[in-house]
């Protein structure tokens, strides 16, 4: 049985771009993630494209031409099958994608500590800040997720991301230039995490300067199905009537449109207000309520009368 | 002695200087530290009027650019973007 997620999960999904699950692969199956790809010391690795090519060859992770069913991807007890199956990986995708998504990529990223950098002679740098794949207009989204089979401490540079930047349509690595962010985030966590991050959200690698090399299993996973109310086929959400605009209640309890209307201290004055509209669409398609509103800003600018 | 020209980006939450930094850049051609992306999470101003009182000399600002019809609410690229420098003597 898969567990869905709720309606505030999909509310900081549709809003901050993305979901984190701390620590939620059991050790044993990390283990067996590390020793099928064959994890070793940096001290063994004199090349960087070698490990990479011999994990390649000889671990479980399959060659996936893009377009597989994910049912159909990972063989049987891998350990990658095994974290497919979990159940609130599974309700996480089946929420956001389906049950029928289908992989567009899958890529094994190792970001290698400053001894390897020194070793080689190589000038050791971050990752610079990109959305990934291109350009990408679209209403649907795909979910990239990821998977942290040992633990990330903060020194380990872990995947740097840009939370509520998602809906910004931008080109690829076009937001290079902003070399920090307010707000940015970098993820630091325990093995056996998961990460899900829509397709839109900014973000890269950072710098390794731990001993050990650090891991992260990616994969893009794309619909074949509309994204509306998949995490609620009982269709039990009900949009929140609206609210006395700029009246504050101190006592007032936090709902699910609050969450959607969080800001982040990256976002500028006037641009921050279209973002929230551009939130509300985005949980207008998610919801399929086609007229629901937040704090009125698309009511107010949908009444026409000309 | 020779010159070299120490680069700062500055992005702000609105068009004017006395606005708060969200974001930032920095690029040091005296070859004295390396920056790079998430070296940094406190920008290295408050606000753009902040750096020039640091003695950074402003040297272009964004326009405005009025948002093409039909596309009024797409968002996109941080908008209110300010490049400062800094020249610096000596042997380099």
């Amino acid at each position: 049985m898969v567990q869905l997620l709720s309606t505030e999960q999909m509310a900081e999904f549709a809003n901050s771009g993305c979901l984190f699950f701390d620590g939620l692969i059991d050790n044993e199956t990390n283990k067996e993630f590390l020793n099928d790809i064959g994890h070793t010391d940096i001290e063994n690795v004199d090349n960087m494209q070698k490990y990479f090519q011999n994990i390649k060859a000889s671990s479980s992770i399959p060659r996936i031409p893009a377009g597989t069913s994910l049912k159909n991807a990972y063989p049987h007890k891998s350990p990658l099958q095994k974290i497919f199956k979990n159940e609130v990986v599974a309700g996480a995708i089946n929420s956001l994608v389906g049950s029928e998504a289908v992989v567009d990529h899958q890529f094994l990223h190792l970001t290698f500590p400053t001894k390897y950098f020194k070793k080689t002679n190589q000038r050791q740098m971050s990752q610079v800040n990109h959305q990934d794949s291109t350009i990408d207009p679209r209403i649907t989204f795909d979910i990239q997720l990821f998977y942290f089979p040992t633990d990330v401490t903060k020194e380990m540079g872990g995947t740097r991301y840009h939370p509520g930047t998602h809906l910004r349509i931008v080109n690829e690595m076009g937001i290079a230039k902003y070399q920090n962010i307010k707000g940015q985030k970098n993820i630091v966590c325990k093995a056996g995490t998961i990460g899900i991050f829509h397709n839109g959200l900014w973000h890269g690698a950072g710098v390794n300067f731990s001993d050990e090399i650090r891991y992260m299993f990616k994969v893009r996973l794309q619909p074949t199905e509309k994204q509306e109310l998949l995490w609620d086929p009982e269709k039990k959400y009900k949009p929140l009537p609206n609210k006395a605009l700029y009246w504050t209640d101190e006592n007032q309890e936090k709902t699910v449109n609050d969450i959607l209307m969080k800001s982040y201290p990256w976002q500028e004055a006037d641009t921050n207000r279209l973002d929230k509209i551009n939130t509300i669409k985005f949980w207008r398609m998610l919801t399929g309520h086609k007229n629901l509103d937040i704090d009125y800003w698309l009511t107010r600018i949908e009444n026409e009368l000309y | 002695m020779t010159k070299r020209q120490k680069v700062l980006v500055l992005y702000l939450k609105f068009p004017s200087l006395e606005a708060e930094v969200i974001s930032w850049a920095t690029f040091d051609g005296t070859g004295k530290k390396l920056h790079m992306t998430g070296d940094s999470d406190e920008p290295p101003y408050p606000t753009g009027l902040d750096a020039l009182l640091d003695g950074w000399r402003l040297f272009q600002a964004s326009q405005a650019i009025p948002e093409h019809p039909g596309q009024e609410f797409r968002t996109s690229y941080l908008k209110h973007e300010f490049f400062f420098e800094k020249i610096e003597e000596g042997d380099f």
